[in-house]
């Protein structure tokens, strides 16, 4: 499996998505902060980031006996960069553009 | 502030950033520290390390920053650790904007890890307390608005330089 095929399988899971939109809303958490209020097991949950972890989208970090997962939006720049931005880029510069001429006569 | 959002500050101080790389360590290590590689990824300037402990760190404007009225001195520091080619500890505060320069001094650490086959990991640790707007501006989270990508968009870059030999252009071709 390439790089971008284990970023697009660990965000293809809802539940790998909430866990990412939780760090990204306070970021260095340890397991317990992770699976409080997630209906799912400890073991369930721990799997999940074992997939995000795997695809570079999770990094963990010791501190002192906690491990702490960070969210690293680096796989995800990757990929926009390498597809998102060849396709999408020059009409969504059109469409903002617009957008702001329009908002400048209102 | 309540005891929620100091927990908040707590736990948000430090950023992590990860890129595995096809370059050896020592190559990885000169992306970061030379002139001649920095000149062409990210904000695109030159550097200048006194690669010892104490020593001093200056990330100067590319010409065409310049242009745009940014100071000669983008970025500046002291370097707390070097170990080539596997660890960078340094201070780092970015001088571009006179609210963010007030923030003070942030701590970065570079670490670098050879995984076997030919790639190596690259590890950025930026531990931004006390400094938030900071953080917005290495975190990518003002991209648009006047704001570049940070280190997501500086590291992408230099991953594409170092496969490639090229400056990633993104956007404008």
């Amino acid at each position: 499996m390439s790089d971008d095929d284990r970023v697009f399988k660990a965000l293809a899971d809802p539940t790998r998505r909430l866990l990412l939109d939780r760090l990204f809303a306070r970021d260095g958490r340890t397991l317990t902060e992770l699976e409080s209020d997630l209906e799912m097991t400890r073991f369930g949950v721990m799997k999940h980031l074992r997939v995000l972890e795997d695809a570079g989208l999770v990094v963990t970090r010791r501190s002192g006996r906690e491990k702490l997962h960070f969210l690293n939006p680096v796989p995800i720049r990757l990929i926009h960069d390498r597809w998102i931005d060849k396709y999408t880029e020059r009409q969504v510069t059109a469409l903002t553009d617009l957008k702001r001429e329009l908002e400048a006569d209102a | 502030m309540t005891s929620t959002e100091t927990e908040t500050d707590r736990l948000t101080t430090v950023q992590v950033y990860r890129v595995y790389i096809r370059a050896t360590p020592e190559r990885v290590w000169e992306a970061i520290t030379s002139s001649e590689w920095t000149e062409r990824y990210g904000y695109g300037g030159g550097v200048d390390y006194d690669l010892r402990p104490g020593g001093q760190f200056q990330a100067l404007a590319s010409p065409e920053l310049k242009r745009f009225g940014a100071p000669d001195v983008m970025c500046d520091g002291e370097v707390l650790e070097a170990d080539p080619p596997r660890k960078l500890v340094q201070t780092w505060r970015l001088l571009m904007d006179p609210a963010v320069a007030a923030e003070g001094f942030t701590r970065l650490t570079y670490e670098i890890e050879p995984q076997g086959g030919g790639i190596t990991r690259l590890t950025v640790s930026h531990d931004l307390a006390g400094a938030p707007k900071l953080a917005l501006l290495t975190g990518g989270l003002t991209e648009g608005e006047g704001g570049a990508g940070g280190w997501p968009w500086v590291l992408s870059g230099l991953k594409t330089l170092l496969e490639t030999g090229e400056t990633m252009v993104v956007g404008d071709a």
